[in-house]
């Protein structure tokens, strides 16, 4: 025969006691700062600071936002705080302001992480149906209008 | 609408949740690997980085014999464990050179001294220009170029016990 307990509620606060230390793990987990393996040194010269001729730094910004960061995959190097992307902004200000040519600061990376640093779609066949795709699909627009405008004329 | 057609966003639907379920198996491998490989080492000279032991240069790798390329820190943890391993390797005869990246030199001297020290040079690579000239893309990381100067093996990460087999391969390939 089931006793049943003369204090129903007293289950509530052992679900709070659950509850409430489990929300807190939860939140502490989400707000850690990621661990990043950090040196100690400060950051390079050139990595937070803009060239003096503007000209040049509105080179190197262009060409740092189309870069890749290599820490942070899916950041370019200007928006990254990876160290590894810090120490890249000063490599590209440098080049960049011993007269440099962007395109070939961009060359010279490539051949050493493959086209995967620059964000800048190439003409390789791998990037191929990423051009052809807006081709493709206003093929299909044509053929859904045409298929609307015979259905309307038999109507 | 053919009796197919009602069937497509189902197979739709289905062919999405293959791909997710193959995605989640088979993760996607994000390291970065340098394209130098087969190529020759870039040309670059670092200062020495701690009292007492040579600098290293390209043209140091270009002896004749293989060599191992450990690019490492001090304040890189799985460094600490890999160190170790160098040290059997060095014990096996294979020359390692080590480039310090955003490094000082106190912290490096400690850092040897604590977990042992197999490099024959070590250079100074302070802003990580070595590093990305050699289309590594962090630490640990080690090349075997071999007695030419020329990059022939990246090994990604830290180089474990159980990796020293495949590290003694790649350099007797290099030979």
């Amino acid at each position: 025969m089931r006793v049943q307990s003369s204090f129903p509620r007293t289950r509530e606060p052992s679900k709070a006691k659950f509850w409430v230390p489990a929300f807190a793990g939860m939140t502490i987990i989400v707000l850690a700062p990621p661990v990043y393996a950090d040196s100690n040194l400060p950051p390079t010269y050139w990595s937070d600071r803009q060239l003096p001729d503007a000209r040049q730094e509105a080179q190197a910004q262009a060409l740092m936002d189309e870069l890749r960061c290599l820490v942070c995959q899916g950041q370019s190097i200007a928006d990254s705080d990876a160290e590894l992307a810090g120490d890249m902004r000063d490599l590209v200000r440098r080049r960049i302001a011993a007269g440099e040519k962007p395109a070939a600061i961009r060359g010279w990376l490539v051949q050493r992480y493959g086209s995967w640093i620059s964000y800048r779609p190439t003409a390789e066949p791998a990037a191929w149906p990423l051009w052809l795709a807006p081709l493709a699909l206003l093929l299909v627009g044509a053929f859904m209008i045409r298929g609307r405008i015979r259905l309307k004329a038999k109507g | 609408m053919t009796r197919l057609g009602r069937f497509a966003p189902l197979i739709g639907l289905g062919i999405f949740l293959i791909a997710v379920i193959w995605r989640l198996a088979t993760p996607m491998d994000t390291n970065v690997s340098s394209k130098l490989r087969n190529q020759p080492v870039p040309a670059f000279v670092l200062p020495a980085m701690v009292t007492g032991k040579p600098a290293l240069a390209a043209a140091d790798l270009a002896s004749g014999q293989p060599h191992l390329v450990n690019v490492f820190a001090s304040w890189c943890v799985p460094c600490i464990t890999e160190v170790g391993v160098l040290g059997q390797l060095k014990a096996h005869g294979v020359a390692i050179d080590g480039i310090a990246v955003r490094d000082r030199p106190e912290d490096v001297a400690d850092f040897l001294k604590q977990n042992g020290d197999p490099y024959e040079r070590i250079g100074s690579d302070p802003r990580s220009q070595v590093q990305i000239a050699l289309g590594s893309s962090g630490v640990p990381e080690s090349f075997v170029v071999d007695g030419k100067g020329v990059i022939r093996y990246q090994h990604i990460g830290a180089i474990k016990a159980s990796d020293v087999g495949l590290i003694l391969q790649k350099l007797e390939q290099a030979k």
